[in-house]
């Protein structure tokens, strides 16, 4: 079954358009990739599936559900997740806990459990610093657990995002330009990251990025936005060869 | 092998310890009347103090009107003592008081956490003070309860063995919430709501639970005050109240329970201190009114953070959340996993 | 239908004391998007120094014309609130500016408390209320069965001629371009040679000349305490939300909407209302239209 699918996507920020008629079909397991210049709308595309905004037009289908007009946190409870362009992490709280938010719709107790000190609270509370332990060690960053987030270094932190969204078990999994401020090194081991935890993890992912590497190397399909319209789609061969979209980005260096 | 014990049941251990004392000291007369009080409003500041804390310091919320669910819990409290209750059994059913008057201010609290879904900042702040004025004013203005001449009759119930188990029972409460799901939630609010949310927190019912949690140990607070004083009037309860609470929080440090608890000591000890200080200099009592604005102000200018920042003291840490805990469990872990495949 | 009439009048009369003090608000709200809640209290200390003032110069000088004294106590107050006004926002404010925003309220609040229990303190102030000595003839005229007092007119007289005099200021003077320059983008204004320091200073200054206007006007018809501030600023705030807080026309009819309140509250309902009118219909506006009658929404990015 398709596990998202968008049909007449379209937001306006009071008279401003940022967003028409955008449409995409997402099948379980694909790596999509959107790009286009600055103010394209990308950014807005992933606000909207998550439910930071209202579309003022179109529907957003999550395998089967509805997502229009969902709170946000019930939408990352169906199973969507998401990082940000400026990495958004809990600066003042642990590796740990930054983490450990991530399991609030899977924490299993009640409030009532919680202060009293239940069983069940001890119970559930063991599994998610388990679960936590676990995926950190994934991402090399449990020996840092204790760390206070804005003392990681910058590297550090965009992996610690990923394993925060990852926290939710997530089907899909949107990354707002994962590679930004990297150095080439650095988007290597990034490309080869989103691989392995496509593979690991059962995700489909969703990828905005300006890096053409990243974007040529790893994505199945790319959507083209300009100005909040799409003006192409298709592989990484027809993308690069596509004249609207060297237009579009005029100056920009595509490399494979 | 005595130390594990110890750092596990250390703190219990002595807090049951000095239980008596609360009982005979001040029946045989070693606690005078006088230290008696101030002990006791030691404790109600401090319940206060967290109560405030849980919204201001760990959720990063403007509350600026609180005194209006103490003002709640101490008319539901008083009012169940005097009208409700016979007469003889008010010591045995204190407790149910209490419990009365801090449902009663949760449910305001509920009032509360609505519009703060929507208004965040000083426009909430506005609200809180605003929701303050108004309580002052609904109640003024029932005149079956007193009206603003006020309420009394209550017994003196609050005895400093009671304010000493209800300030444990608070604590105790406020630190299994704060170390939890839900108090971490709270402390995502406060980072960055948006992504709070992105990340599967349902804001909402973070902020509903705090609310009424918080003002649930407000109204505590006041019907310990309002058993203590024997009379409560409406001009007890404004923004001055608030005021005092706000000058706890910040001295003590935000998001620190620790912190409450020596903001709320030292800035009662400092009040109460003043008092025979100013008499001994010969200046008049009006001049102590000064002084917690001047310290708010003070504060935030100078040390916003408090005395204790955001840092926690270690006996009010749950072991499990203790960084050796944290520590030997990863240990655990690490040697405990099969050669598993990492990420490259 | 005099007695309507009357109440009107008696509306503006009230109202007029709110529009100036809530012009106060709106203006610091509109270049530093704070509220000053220590703005009330800087009415009441105006009304110490109306007081104050007044009180001296009759006592040292025999056979003055009240007129002339009415005149020089108004500009008297005006200096001395306007100072402390700056004082304030130099020694406590401007510190301030880059804290988290939670900080400059609960010190505004601070200020605020500070003010008045200092004023309590103070023994040649103390809690007792004060008259302040006359200095507008009472006269009561009857016009078509309603009575209009001297006192009434020279409010709301005076209290016009500074609103549009303000109008004035900032619609046509570099400071008031200034200002608003500020409110919409502050980084932009000191790349054209305007030292944002000065304006939000003269902003404060301003905002507290003004009150001291209403706190002379307001001394000339009732009693004064130190802890009238919290009652008659808290109105005049509410007036200012009302308008739309930052937008200076909406200062003006906010003042006299809620005149308006205080005045009609007690003819429905019993007069000890007011107060939970007031806070409620504040309460209201901020949930469903924190913007105000004439303010501008704000939107937020992601």
């Amino acid at each position: 079954m398709t596990l998202l699918h968008i049909q007449h996507l379209t937001h306006y920020f009071g008279g401003l358009r940022a967003v028409q008629d955008f449409n995409l079909e997402l099948q379980p397991g694909e790596l999509v990739a959107l790009i286009g210049p600055n103010g394209a709308g990308k950014t807005t595309v992933f606000n909207l599936i998550t439910g930071v905004y209202r579309p003022t037009e179109g529907d957003i289908v999550f395998q089967g559900h509805s997502l229009v007009g969902l709170p946000t946190h019930k939408i990352i409870s169906l199973g969507v997740a998401r990082t940000f362009q400026n990495v958004r992490l809990f600066k003042e709280l642990s590796v740990l806990d930054n983490v450990r938010i991530a399991h609030y719709t899977r924490a299993g107790y009640s409030p009532l459990d919680a202060l009293l000190r239940l069983p069940n609270f001890l119970k559930q509370e063991e599994r998610v610093r388990r679960e936590t332990f676990d995926l950190l060690n994934i991402f090399g960053l449990d020996t840092a657990a204790e760390t206070t987030a804005k003392n990681l270094p910058y590297g550090q932190q965009r992996r610690l995002e990923i394993a925060r969204a990852l926290a939710t078990r997530p089907s899909l999994l949107l990354l707002d330009e994962p590679a930004a401020g990297m150095n080439p090194a650095e988007v290597e081991q990034l490309m080869e990251t989103i691989l392995w935890i496509r593979r690991e993890f059962n995700l489909t992912i969703l990828l905005i990025e300006h890096q053409m590497r990243v974007v040529m190397g790893i994505a199945e399909r790319i959507k083209v936005l300009d100005f909040g319209e799409t003006i192409a789609e298709g592989t990484p061969r027809e993308i690069q060869n596509n004249p609207r979209v060297i237009e579009a980005y005029l100056g920009e260096e595509v490399a494979v | 092998m005595k130390s594990e014990f110890w750092k596990r049941w250390g703190v219990l251990v002595t807090l049951v310890l000095i239980f008596p004392l609360t009982i005979l000291l001040p029946k045989f007369g070693v606690i005078n009347p006088y230290i008696d009080l101030v002990l006791k409003y030691i404790g109600i500041n401090i319940i206060l103090t967290i109560s405030l804390n849980l919204v201001n310091g760990y959720m990063g919320e403007f509350s600026v009107g609180h005194a209006g669910f103490m003002a709640i819990g101490a008319y539901a409290a008083s009012l169940l003592t005097v009208w409700v209750f016979p007469r003889g059994l008010g010591a045995f059913l204190f407790p149910v008081a209490l419990l009365a008057g801090g449902i009663a201010a949760g449910i305001a609290g509920l009032g509360i956490a609505i519009p703060s879904f929507r208004t965040r900042g000083d426009y909430l702040a506005i609200v809180t003070l605003a929701f303050n004025m108004i309580i002052k004013s609904v109640l003024e203005n029932i005149e079956a309860i007193g009206g603003p001449r006020g309420f009394m009759g209550m017994e003196k119930l609050t005895s400093l063995w009671w304010v000493y188990l209800v300030v444990i029972l608070m604590v105790f409460l406020a630190r299994n919430y704060v170390f939890s799901n839900f108090g971490r939630g709270v402390l995502s609010i406060r980072e960055d709501e948006i992504a709070s949310g992105l990340v599967s927190v349902n804001t909402r019912q973070v902020k509903v639970l705090t609310f009424v949690f918080s003002a649930f140990l407000a109204g505590i607070a006041g019907g310990l005050f309002a058993h203590e004083l024997q009379f409560i009037n409406p001009r007890s309860f404004t923004i001055l109240k608030s005021t005092d609470m706000l000058v706890m929080v910040y001295l003590g440090g935000i998001g620190s329970l620790g912190g409450s608890i020596l903001g709320a000591t030292v800035f009662t000890v400092v009040i109460e201190g003043l008092r025979s200080v100013l008499q001994q200099i010969g200046i008049s009592q009006e001049w102590r009114l000064v002084v917690a604005p001047l310290m708010l102000i003070l504060l935030m200018i100078y040390r916003p953070s408090g005395i204790m920042g955001l840092r926690e003291f270690r006996f009010l840490i749950p072991h499990r959340e203790r960084p050796e805990a944290l520590a030997e469990q990863r240990e655990q872990m690490r040697a405990g996993r099969a050669a598993k495949e990492v990420l490259p | 239908m005099e007695f309507y009439v009357q109440q009107v009048l008696n509306a503006l009369q009230v109202g007029s004391v709110y529009a100036l003090i809530a012009l106060g608000y709106t203006m610091v709200y509109g270049i530093l998007t704070m509220i000053n809640f220590a703005h009330g209290d800087i009415f009441m200390v105006s009304t110490y120094l109306a007081f104050f003032f007044s009180t001296m110069i009759l006592g040292l000088v025999a056979g003055l014309n009240p007129i002339f004294v009415f005149v020089l106590t108004l500009l008297v107050a005006m200096f001395g609130t306007a100072l402390l006004a700056v004082v304030i926002e130099r020694l406590a404010y401007k510190p301030l500016r880059t804290a988290p925003r939670i900080s400059a309220v609960i010190t505004a609040l601070g200020i605020g408390l500070f003010l008045e229990n200092f004023m309590v303190a103070f023994k040649p102030v103390g809690p007792a209320p004060r008259f302040l000595p006359a200095l507008i003839p009472a006269v009561n005229y009857d016009i078509g069965g309603v009575t209009v007092s001297t006192i009434q007119i020279v409010i709301i007289v005076v209290s016009a001629l500074v609103m549009i005099l303000l109008d004035i200021i900032v619609r046509r003077t570099m400071t008031g371009m200034a200002m608003r320059a500020i409110s919409w983008d502050k980084s932009v204004v000191p790349l054209m040679g305007i030292s944002v320091d000065r304006i939000i200073s003269m902003t404060f200054a301003l905002g507290a000349s003004i009150a001291a206007v209403g706190g002379t006007l307001y001394g000339m018809a009732y009693t004064i305490d130190p802890y009238m501030g919290i009652r008659i600023g808290w109105w005049a705030f509410i007036s200012a939300v009302v308008g739309g807080i930052g937008n200076i026309r909406g200062a003006m009819i906010g003042g006299f909407i809620l005149g308006f309140v205080e005045i009609f509250t007690p003819v429905f309902l019993p007069s000890t209302y007011r107060d939970f009118v007031a806070f409620s219909l504040l309460l209201v506006l901020l949930i469903f239209r924190p913007t105000g009658i004439l303010g501008r929404p704000m939107a937020q990015k992601v």
